[in-house]
């Protein structure tokens, strides 16, 4: 060979390095997953430390390894603030090579770093924020959302407690735009199942004592009290609508309501809640083995989102498997093209909104008397599947769906 | 409609003995230590928990709690006040803001730590269970415990401040402190003491609290600032101004939650706003 050709050759083969490179292969050698969630504020107990230790759970038993290349788990605390939140995924995305974010549970942190994941051609897979818009208007190419929406806690629970017999419902709701949109979607589905809503009332956010709401709630002689509100506020409106003798002569329906607070609670005060989950951990034979694994590692049992984080990771790392490559281009159409059955979904799939549908449960919390062990919380009265758990692809507002 | 309002009412006087509980224990604080308290959510939050502890893990009951917490949170106070508050005595009362803040910052976040954000809840105690249908409203019963209880502790600690030798001395001890120790009386232990009895009085508004709201790290942050308010417009300092404007208060809320429940959280300091303007000592405070 001519030694003058010697660096034209070189160069060209430099020149195509990084075209083979997202062909296929793993990119720079590793899959590095992020998961960014709350580590010690208001959802640190629903997602958070659980939600790395799922994540951790997920590489493990796929033998740490995806195309001989090894899986890494990173985490971080986005502090539930958007621009915490985008400046961590920046980071991750420029400097450290992840190739994946996970959790991002609270709407705005999730809807902060979707746009730049989607920029840089990397993956977002939510499990713990529940805003209708992020698979609506705001949706990108890039994003699954996992675990829940709104709309499904709204629909799951509205009818489904209606069709068990609560026709008359008042509304004690969180006055910002979280509870005002469940209160909306609720009503207009309990209205449309045939029920009827006696009223409302608006708590500002947070509230620590509901004991007038509550009385208002009383006398308005409704069947079902739903509480369209979330976290510390749920818990204390349950724990004062016991006090206050409400249950068991009226029912409470939860709105969006995680196994955390129920433990929290006890049953005594939240006996007889209806609620909306995406996961218990007790469901059926799968369910529990994967729980008591996760219990052994956290000490607490695993809540719709933990079991989310898991199986999201474990259905994007098949995906690189199947793709061959880690290219989010690639990745995204497999995840989107597989469906999803195991101890978490059942007959799930991923839609081009990046909607998982998948099966839902209406759950009602046990007395005490009925609870046989620990954790020993729910009773699942019915499931829901996806088309009627979830809003349909035709309907999305999403600008992906092709109409 | 009357009949709702009236409940509303009783539920405004319920929360309203409470807000007057928890500003007592700041208002004599302040009055005698010209200490800004900020730890007194923490010390709130204590009290709830040690009861929790109590009875989860040493099975001990409300009923010695509602004293065994205060006493403990009591003694911790007083360490506080003689380790480091008594530090600062003579510097401008922010460092004790200070203090007293980040005190309350490094206790919450080491419960968050060990407890979650969930926290745990705490049962009525089985004597006080159930509630009675007073016709017009519903009332529990551990309510109305919580109310006489709250009334007769501050009526007792009004009494034991403004009516007694010892009541006299810690009124004269923030006159003129120099003059009341050439008495021969030990006034920095009078101050550690006065500490202590603050701190214990958050504490028992904590166990109070306990089987009502959910045992949380953050309970005492979320319910400082409307405490703070009460002292505020009640004249800092003031005993009787704590005690009537947290009943005040609370039935204005209560008011509020009936007539336009989204205002209710801002009803608080809308008041403390005019107040101000009007009396910017406070309703019972001296112009110094």
């Amino acid at each position: 060979m001519n030694r003058t050709r010697i660096p034209q050759l070189a160069l060209a083969l430099l020149a195509a390095l990084p075209l083979a490179a997202a062909a296929a292969g793993v990119s720079d050698g590793v899959v590095k997953v992020g998961v960014l969630t709350d580590m010690t504020g208001a959802y640190s107990d629903l997602a958070g430390p659980g939600s790395v230790a799922a994540a951790q759970m997920a590489a493990e038993d796929f033998g740490g390894k995806v195309l001989g290349k090894p899986i890494v788990v990173i985490s971080a605390d986005h502090q539930n603030k958007a621009d915490v939140a985008s400046n961590v995924a920046r980071r991750w995305f420029d400097q450290e090579q992840v190739d994946v974010v996970a959790d991002l549970v609270s709407s705005s942190t999730a809807l902060a770093v979707m746009p730049v994941a989607a920029q840089k051609k990397r993956i977002t897979l939510l499990s713990g924020p529940g805003s209708d818009p992020i698979t609506g208007d705001k949706c990108t190419a890039y994003n699954v959302h996992y675990t829940y929406d709104t709309y499904s806690l709204a629909h799951g629970t509205g009818s489904a407690v209606v069709q068990q017999g609560g026709k008359s419902w008042f509304f004690i709701t969180a006055d910002y735009v979280f509870g005002r949109t469940l209160e909306e979607d609720t009503a207009s589905v309990v209205k449309s199942s045939g029920g009827k809503v006696l009223g409302a009332v608006r708590a500002p956010f947070p509230t620590a004592d509901f004991s007038s709401y509550l009385l208002q709630a009383q006398s308005s002689g409704a069947q079902i009290v739903g509480l369209a509100n979330a976290g510390a506020d749920t818990v204390n409106s349950i724990k004062q609508a016991h006090e206050f003798g409400i249950t068991p002569k009226q029912s409470l329906a939860g709105l969006l309501v995680f196994i955390s607070d129920i433990h929290s609670l006890g049953l005594e005060a939240s006996q007889g809640l209806y609620l909306t989950t995406a996961f218990y951990w007790d469901h059926d034979e799968e369910s529990r083995k994967w729980a008591q694994r996760f219990f052994a590692r956290t000490k607490k049992m695993p809540t719709m989102v933990h079991a989310g984080v898991y199986s999201e990771i474990t259905h994007y790392l098949k995906a690189v498997q199947a793709a061959g490559t880690d290219d989010a281009d690639a990745v995204m159409k497999k995840m989107k093209e597989t469906p999803v059955n195991d101890f978490f979904a059942r007959n799930g799939h991923i839609g081009a909104d990046g909607l998982h549908r998948h099966d839902m449960y209406l759950a009602r919390v046990k007395a005490p008397k009925d609870s046989k062990k620990p954790w020993d919380y729910y009773q699942i009265l019915k499931t829901i599947p996806p088309e009627q758990a979830f809003p349909a692809l035709a309907g999305s507002k999403c600008p992906l769906v092709k109409k | 409609m009357t009949q709702a309002l009236f409940g509303q009412l009783l539920v405004g006087l319920i929360n309203g003995s409470f807000y007057a509980l928890l500003s007592l224990g700041l208002a004599i604080i302040f009055g005698l230590l010209d200490v800004v308290n900020f730890a007194h959510g923490a010390q709130y939050m204590l009290g709830a928990y040690l009861a929790w502890m109590g009875l989860t893990w040493l099975g001990i009951g409300y009923w010695v709690a509602l004293f065994a917490a205060p006493a403990a949170v009591g003694l911790l106070g007083m360490a506080v006040e003689r380790l480091l508050l008594r530090r600062l005595r003579g510097l401008d009362n922010l460092y004790g803001l200070l203090l007293t803040f980040g005190l309350a910052l490094v206790v919450e976040g080491l419960f968050r730590q060990g407890f979650g954000i969930s926290g745990n809840g705490y049962p009525v105690p089985p004597q006080l269970a159930g509630a009675k249908n007073l016709g017009f409203m519903v009332l529990p019963i551990y309510r109305a415990w919580a109310v006489a209880v709250s009334l007769a502790v501050c009526f007792a600690s009004w009494l034991v401040i403004e009516k007694t030798r010892l009541g006299s001395y810690l009124r004269a001890g923030t006159e003129n402190p120099q003059v009341l120790q050439a008495f021969g009386v030990n006034v920095p232990l009078m101050f550690t003491v006065t500490y202590g009895f603050g701190a214990a009085l958050a504490a028992f508004a904590g166990v109070v609290a306990a089987p009502v709201y959910q045992v949380t790290p953050t309970m005492g942050s979320q319910v400082i600032i409307v405490v703070f308010a009460v002292v505020v417009i009640g004249g800092m300092g003031s005993i009787l101004g704590a005690i009537v404007t947290g009943l005040g208060l609370g039935l204005l809320e209560g008011l509020a939650k009936f007539f336009w429940p989204e205002v209710s959280a801002t009803v608080v300091f809308v008041a403390m706003a005019l107040v101000l303007l009007v009396r910017p000592a406070g309703l019972f405070g001296r112009q110094k």
